[in-house]
């Protein structure tokens, strides 16, 4: 088989995918979004721009997802970063295996069955009755914006936590000891070796996060008690509930483009960041 | 069919297991040795009068039947019934509001045999050609005129039947009348938003459904539960908006948040409000006296439903009296099946909760069709949600 022969064939099973998958889907939801609902829901060919016209009443869920996701994108990696620290350059590598496998287990039930746990735990029975034994009275957790922004935390922490154990893992020790030779304190290599060299695993980590963010749906639905609206519920509601699709296609493909030029202005920015394009690029 | 053998040790079943799963030793021979046969034999014909009957031979059927229906509306004992005397196994699709079902089938392919609409659903069903017209020969329990006729008739459509009654009810407020600091248990809509916005703020629960929650803010004004008006309506999205900071959660899975405390009032159906009445006699379920929804569900058979057959021995079996008398005994909706209530304790048929009083019941009114697929509502709905 020729060299082409066989990268053609590598490439086959994934194009293929991507092309059923994604791009076939993604192509019908564009023609939808010219469409018109149907009189009983559905959707119903035709050509018209109404439905981008209508996108403003869908202004609040989209303020929702852009503020939520990179307060909760930001958040995990506030509490991922020094955890994943600890497991790549702190922890001793007897402990290591067993704390990755920590980090993995909350996986291995649904984030469904983990977010209802988290109802009780923030409910009136939960934290707000602690705090109140304390004598901090009337404290309402369930059902706000901090309850989703807890879940999102604890949803997506592990995604954050690997990409950055990764990068620090790998990272050639030498050059902390280089550094600390030449004079500087801990926290100068630190600022200077350490965080730089792990910049594309933050990098990965955020984008992963970020971009399951922007279409969550589950997280406020359970969490935020219906209250806080991100896209992802109002897609839902307009696919399952008002049976709109041509606006509910609209909808998508506004949120694929807020997408796509967040991510695409966050590369940027990363890239300057970090010096390093080439290891930063996933896309 | 099994001989019991006794208890089996923990090692002894993982070894059984082991054996079972690697394909060495059938499936009969499994449930056999490690008591399961046993115990699924034993729940199966502990229900007397659902033995198997020569009516279906197992296998006849098809070994599956799809049901989407309502969360906690089936009797799990009667579904083991059906599996023990047909061979079908009942594979149950939990669904949350009739426009999630709708939607499934508007899309296609839900692969459903037998599902749950309420009333206002059934002719929209039948103008977009999604359901078929039921052959009551292949349903010998179903007997019209032994139905109450309100709960019955939207099932057929210009003469035609497509769906026979399951339950009905009605959709009301759950009220945890200890908080009320003495004050007189609420009566109205009017007082369930007032309250809302007062005493009970940041405690009360709507659905998370454009019917009810417009329909009882409607309510409010003493305008009707199914109004489409552009006026009416806009005074009923004040009203929501105002609501909205007050609210504890716009959502229909309001019993857990009901029974431990961290909300006081909520939009109710009968059973629910029933299931809580029962466990917490603090929560009150409330008839509004401005009216409401009365609601009726059915049984129907989606178009293309992939085991025909299955579909209509398992509606039929449903609606054989003392089958659906135990129904309406593990979830507390009423039937209106007049043989069915023959067959129920005296003191459920006079439950003030699920047959509620004559001047309360009649100014309830069913949803509309046009009600349900109004793009309007569910704009007012989605703007509530999203404010």
């Amino acid at each position: 088989m020729t060299e082409r022969g066989r990268k053609a064939l590598l490439l086959a099973p994934a194009g293929i995918w991507l092309l059923v998958m994604l791009a076939l889907p993604l192509l019908v939801v564009f023609v939808f979004s010219f469409g018109e609902r149907g009189a009983a829901g559905g959707y119903v060919p035709a050509f018209t721009l109404e439905q981008y016209a209508n996108l403003p009443a869908r202004w609040t869920a989209f303020k929702n997802t852009l503020i939520l996701a990179p307060l909760g994108t930001i958040a995990a990696l506030v509490i991922a970063y020094p955890l994943a620290y600890f497991l790549a350059v702190r922890c001793s590598p007897k402990w290591r295996t067993s704390l990755l496998i920590l980090v993995i287990v909350p996986f291995w039930t649904s984030i469904l069955i983990r977010s209802y746990a988290w109802i009780f735990i923030l409910g009136g029975r939960g934290l707000p009755a602690l705090l109140e034994s304390i004598g901090i009275d009337d404290v309402r957790l369930i059902n706000t914006p901090f309850a989703v922004l807890v879940g999102i935390v604890y949803g997506y922490l592990p995604l954050m936590v690997f990409p950055i154990f990764v990068s620090l893992d790998k990272l050639d020790k030498r050059l902390l000891e280089a550094s600390a030779d030449l004079g500087s304190t801990p926290w100068r290599t630190f600022r200077q070796v350490t965080l730089p060299l792990s910049v594309p695993g933050i990098a990965t980590g955020c984008m992963l996060v970020f971009i399951l963010l922007m279409g969550e749906f589950l997280i406020p639905a359970i969490l935020g008690g219906g209250k806080v609206f991100f896209v992802g519920n109002a897609l839902v509601d307009l696919f399952l509930q008002s049976r709109n699709w041509a606006y509910g296609s609209a909808v998508a493909m506004t949120l694929v483009v807020v997408m796509l030029v967040t991510v695409s202005i966050y590369m940027k920015f990363i890239a300057r960041l970090g010096g390093q394009r080439e290891d930063v690029s996933l896309m | 069919m099994t001989k019991d053998n006794g208890t089996i040790s923990k090692q002894k079943f993982m070894e059984e297991l082991r054996r079972y799963q690697k394909g060495s030793v059938t499936r009969r021979h499994f449930l056999g040795v490690t008591g399961l046969g046993m115990a699924t034999a034993v729940l199966g014909t502990a229900v007397p009068g659902l033995r198997p009957r020569p009516a279906f031979a197992a296998g006849d059927i098809g070994d599956r039947v799809i049901l989407a229906t309502w969360p906690n509306y089936h009797d799990e004992m009667n579904f083991e019934a059906f599996t023990e005397a047909t061979g079908a196994h009942v594979q149950v699709n939990v669904f949350g509001s009739n426009e999630e079902m709708l939607a499934k089938l508007q899309a296609g392919g839900s692969g459903w045999d037998v599902f749950v609409p309420t009333n206002y659903t059934i002719t929209t069903y039948v103008g977009e050609d999604l359901i078929i017209p039921l052959d009551t020969s292949k349903l010998p329990n179903y007997d019209a005129g032994s139905f109450e006729q309100r709960f019955s008739d939207a099932g057929s459509v210009d003469g035609q039947l497509y769906a026979v009654p399951k339950n009905w009810g009605t959709t009301g407020f759950a009220v945890n009348t200890s908080k009320l600091d003495g004050a007189p248990t609420p009566t109205t809509w009017k007082e369930f938003w007032d309250l809302t916005m007062e005493g009970y703020s940041g405690r009360t629960m709507v659905h998370d459904y454009q019917l009810t929650t417009i329909g009882n803010a409607l309510k409010y004004f003493g305008y009707s539960f199914n109004s489409v008006d552009e006026k009416e309506l806009a005074d009923a999205e004040k009203l929501l908006l105002d609501a909205k900071p007050h609210l504890f959660a716009i959502s229909s899975d309001y019993q857990p948040p009901m029974r431990n405390g961290d909300a006081w009032m909520t939009m109710c159906w009968t059973g629910d409000g029933k299931q809580m009445n029962v466990d917490m006699p603090e929560i009150a379920y409330v008839l509004g006296t401005e009216g409401g929804e009365l609601w009726s569900d059915y049984y129907a058979i989606p178009k293309g439903a992939p085991h025909m057959d299955a579909a209509y021995a398992l509606i039929d079996f449903l609606l054989n009296p003392e089958v659906n008398a135990k129904e309406v005994l593990a979830h507390g909706y009423p039937s209106a099946d007049a043989r069915t209530n023959a067959l129920l304790p005296k003191e459920l048929l006079e439950d003030p909760i699920l047959y509620p009083a004559a001047d309360l019941l009649n100014a309830l009114e069913f949803g509309a069709a046009a009600t349900l697929t109004d793009p309007n509502r569910a704009e007012l709905l989605a703007r509530f949600k999203s404010a």
